[in-house]
């Protein structure tokens, strides 16, 4: 198939009927944006009798568009096929392929398909894309000439290239350099002919055109830029047989791409009237709507004031925004940013905000081995945009620094590569699943295979499917694998809410809402889940403070926080008092002893310096607490996501070394900060000199004294997988210290996400500690006295929960095991192992 | 508040009586024993009444009743509080591992106070 064949080819499907038929959401176009909408729309529709359907012109199924040159790598079309696991199930949701709309009358609110079939439409939108632009020269109607846009060009190429030496592509833009990738995967001689004098115009500076040029020549290809494509010259059978270029000698071609850039496919639409751009494209509004009622227009085809995006995340962000909006919703589409991470010809490539802007350039190249990075930083030293080639590893820092404006002195920081020092942990053969023994190379495998989510992940991987300590991690390769693919990745609590744990921290800091009704209603979808019900529940416990069980609140929370225990595997729970500082009188302990005696507890010391009760009953809780509570102890929150403990060593008042009060400290802490809600739990200890036996560099907030006072570490943890805290502040007096504390992990339960812990979210931090210490110690965001007064409020409404749980009786009414019967549950059986009961 | 829609094979046993509806938090579950058997009642937000197992068979515990409420797709389900694994509350199956799945029981309001009839088997 030549240039201009691709339409009249395709295969008519259709049917004629002479009724038309109806849809209450048309889709014309089954690409990739195409197909997100639809994947979005049934998710989006109030009900499964809302008919969806789309006609598409190519007979295929939707497929990866932007990785097409894989067809020659050994993935066949099947194998792009994207994922249709959401629409194969769906009821009501219907495919005509191969017949592509022709006409679209508004008046009538009906279109016509090439095989005659028409439909009426509820709403219509046009998800055409767009085609590639042909110059228009001699001998481009010539064979041996193709553009690179679909699977059928590609099967063309592929047809045409037997017994080919030489290709031609024009064009050097990332189209350019995919079709030279598949004529070099066919085993052609291949010549990269741009215009520009740059390979990539539009993503790279000349630094960068000329890394990736340089590696590109190292793979074998030839590049000319600067080279205008005059003609095609036609042998004596009609086929191409060289390029004429304006300057220089010809260049000889048995088969020549043209990938010249891409137009909008809005033929349709300027037949019908709808409003387009001075240089192509539908004109949207940020609602995605065209100008005409109840016609909308998403990807490559739309125009958004005034640009027309030709990149794959844009356009599935404006399929995200006009799937809601045709539903009732709100969202709005205000632009994307154009930053994207790829793969060209096995070179790593990324562009970052403007990559053309003016400011400061910070470069850091080595010609040897074809590396480029330039930062342009602005006047106040954020970053504006950047070009990186041959290696991308900040790709995301820049990202998020761009996003947040944040002063980025330290940018050279960023650039180097990582440190020597310690084995990459999310390296391919790392593990990352350690009940299945999966690896992060498996986990990006899948997601490459298109499971992009976790559950996707998780059933084709079997990763987090055994303890699921692993499944934060999962996210977070799953996003990394996501982004470095080029697409947007979208982040969602859970299927309810569109937004990030932070996110939604916000908005209920902003809007006072303090019911999930409410605030499912206004921001999200659905009822809810056991995803997004404790994480609002613990927002509104760190905003609010005060009994969290309470009204609506008591159906949000995970069952441990529901019962004020630990649930066991067996169905019991756990029982475990706070020992602020593992300092416990001989008293406490003996009600303690007598507790487990008389209700036949497992009792065991645990990490935390304190007590662990197990096997009680539910109903058995109220009754275990009323003894603890009169015996002077309270919650120790081993339930929550929540501050646990503050372990010290015996410091000063007793070690020959120890240099400052560390059991002081540790239990003016621990009742500070108590029952703190928080994304993750949260350990601190204190250390009393630089022996450290409290082993505060394993915990999230760690203290070790010295001669003038203090030292902090924040961001450590141990577990699945241990983190080194990291120096924050030295030789602070005690007030001090407690500011500093209170700020970092004010600062850390407003913006983590659900289950990261502080070592994670410091790591993903622009910057990581160093950006840490500018907005705790030095307060560069102005946050400082904002996070001090949410600490203090925290501190002033703490109240112990079992206490006030057994001084009300309807609080007591949940802690039955049957609601109509005081038999004990059938199935929790215990046996007695070295004189203490297990369950058997 | 009537019954639920799941009146799946001849049911012949007896409504039993088990609380006062009033009693119960919205979207949220408690476990009672109808018969010698262990079920979960769960009262919708919009009212509705499901009953399934209590026992979760992915972990063996009676803790289906201890679960968060909510949906997938429209589906609404419990999510077991031990692996996190879910249940549709209207059919019993288990959203998270296709072989697995719990009987669903009929229940509805009389006098106040919900009644629970087992599926036979």
């Amino acid at each position: 198939m030549t240039v201009g064949d691709s339409v009249r080819a395709s295969v008519v499907a259709g049917s004629d009927e002479s009724v038309s038929r109806h849809a209450d959401v048309l889709v014309v176009g089954n690409g990739m944006v195409g197909h997100r909408f639809v994947e979005q729309a049934i998710a989006a529709r109030p009900s499964r009798d809302v008919r969806i359907v789309v006609l598409g012109e190519e007979p295929h199924r939707a497929y990866d568009r932007v990785h097409l040159s894989s067809m020659f790598d050994g993935v066949d079309a099947d194998g792009l096929t994207l994922p249709h696991d959401a629409v194969d199930g769906a009821e009501n949701v219907e495919h005509a392929l191969g017949d592509p709309v022709e006409v679209i009358d508004p008046a009538a609110g009906r279109v016509r398909t090439r095989s005659g079939a028409t439909w009426t439409y509820g709403a219509c939108v046009l998800a055409t894309g767009s085609a590639p632009f042909v110059p228009p020269i001699p001998g481009v109607d010539a064979d041996g000439v193709f553009v690179y846009r679909t699977v059928d060009d590609l099967d063309a190429i592929q047809a045409w290239s037997t017994g080919c030496r030489r290709g031609v592509v024009i064009g050097g833009g990332l189209l350019g350099l995919e079709a030279a990738n598949a004529l070099r995967l066919l085993g052609l001689d291949v010549t990269v002919v741009e215009f520009a004098p740059r390979l990539m115009a539009v993503q790279l500076d000349d630094g960068g055109g000329r890394a990736l040029r340089r590696r590109i020549e190292a793979l074998g290809l030839q590049v000319r830029t600067d080279a205008a494509a005059q003609a095609l010259r036609v042998g004596p059978d009609g086929a191409v047989s060289a390029v004429e270029l304006r300057d220089g000698d010809p260049e000889p071609a048995d088969i020549v791409v043209i990938a010249a850039g891409i137009r909008p496919r809005d033929q349709l639409a300027r037949d019908a009237g709808l409003a387009v751009g001075e240089r192509g494209g539908v004109v949207v509004d940020d609602s995605c709507a065209t100008s005409v009622p109840n016609i909308y227009a998403i990807g490559e085809v739309a125009c958004h004031r005034g640009r027309v995006y030709g990149l794959v995340a844009p356009g599935q962000a404006m399929a995200d925004v006009a799937a809601k909006q045709i539903f009732g919703g709100t969202s709005t589409f205000d632009g994307a940013d154009t930053s994207t991470r790829l793969k060209l010809l096995g070179v790593d490539v990324a562009a970052v905000g403007d990559p053309h802007a003016i400011g400061d350039d910070v470069v850091v190249a080595d010609p040897a081995t074809g590396t480029w990075q330039k930062v342009v930083l602005g006047p106040a030293q954020e970053v504006l945009g950047a070009v990186l080639v041959g290696d991308v590893a900040a790709f995301m820092p820049l990202i998020q620094r761009l996003r947040s404006g944040a002063p980025s002195p330290d940018v050279l920081d960023i650039l180097r590569p990582t440190a020597a020092g310690g084995a990459d942990p999310f390296a391919d053969d790392a593990g990352v699943c350690s009940c299945h023994n999966v690896n992060c190379g498996t986990v990006r495998a899948a997601v490459r295979e298109g499971f992009e989510d976790v559950a996707g992940v998780k059933s084709c991987t079997k990763a987090g499917t055994g303890c699921g300590s692993c499944v934060p991690v999962l996210q977070q390769l799953i996003d990394e694998q996501l982004a470095s693919s080029g697409q947007v990745v979208v982040k969602r609590l859970c299927r309810h809410f569109a937004m990030t744990r932070p996110e939604l921290y916000e908005v209920v800091r902003a809007t006072g809402i303090r019911t999930f009704t409410e605030l499912i209603a206004r921001h999200g979808t659905g009822r809810g889940c056991e995803i997004c019900k404790p994480v609002a529940a613990s927002i509104f416990a760190s905003l609010q403070s005060g009994y969290i069980l309470d009204g609506e609140q008591a159906s949000l929370q995970d069952s441990n926080d529901h019962f004020l225990a630990n649930l066991q595997r067996d169905g019991t729970y756990s029982v475990v008092p706070r020992v602020p500082g593992g300092e416990i009188t001989p008293a406490q302990l003996i009600a303690i002893g007598e507790v487990a005696r008389d209700f036949d507890l497992y009792a065991k010391i645990t990490g935390g310096q304190r007590i662990d009760l197990f096997g009680a009953r539910v109903d058995q809780l109220p009754s275990i607490w009323s003894r603890l509570v009169d015996a002077g102890l309270e919650s120790g929150h081993a339930y929550g996501k929540a501050v646990r403990t503050v372990k010290s060593c015996v410091g000063s008042t007793w070690c020959r070394y120890g240099v400052q009060d560390s059991v002081q400290m540790a239990i003016d802490l621990e009742l500070r900060y108590r029952g703190l809600r928080a994304p993750h739990k949260i350990k601190l200890a204190v250390s009393g000199c630089a022996r450290e036996c409290a082993e505060a560099q394993s915990k999230d907030v760690g203290v070790i004294a010295t001669e003038r006072g203090w030292n902090l570490y924040v961001g450590g943890n141990g577990g699945m997988r241990p983190a080194h805290a990291q120096l924050l502040a030295e030789d602070l007096d005690d007030a001090s210290l407690v500011r500093m504390i209170d700020r970092y992990l004010m600062w850390y339960v407003r913006t983590a996400e659900r289950l990261e812990r502080t070592a994670t979210w410091q790591r993903k931090l622009p910057g990581g500690i160093d950006f840490v210490r500018r907005v705790v110690v030095d307060d560069a965001l102005g946050l400082a006295a904002e996070l001090e007064a949410d600490m203090a409020h925290h501190v002033e409404s703490y109240e112990c929960e079992w206490s006030a749980t057994i001084a009300s009786p309807e609080r007591l009414e949940r802690f039955r095991t049957f609601v109509n019967s005081d038999e004990p549950d059938p199935t929790i059986t215990h046996v007695r192992v070295r004189g203490q009961l297990i369950p058997s | 508040m009537t019954m639920t829609p799941t009146p799946t094979h001849g049911a012949t046993r007896a409504w039993v009586a088990v609380c006062d509806v009033a009693r119960m938090i919205p979207d949220r579950g408690v476990a009672a024993l109808v018969d010698g058997r262990a079920v979960a009642i769960f009262l919708l937000a919009d009212g509705e009444l499901c009953v399934i197992d209590n026992v979760d068979p992915c972990s063996g515990a009676s803790v289906l009743s201890r679960g968060i409420v909510g949906d997938v797709d429209g589906a609404v389900c419990v999510a077991s509080p031990m692996y996190k694994d879910r249940f549709d509350l209207h059919t019993g199956r288990c959203l998270d591992r296709a072989d697995v799945c719990v009987d669903v029981h009929q229940a509805m309001v009389r006098d106040g106070m919900v009644a629970v009839r087992l599926a036979d088997g």
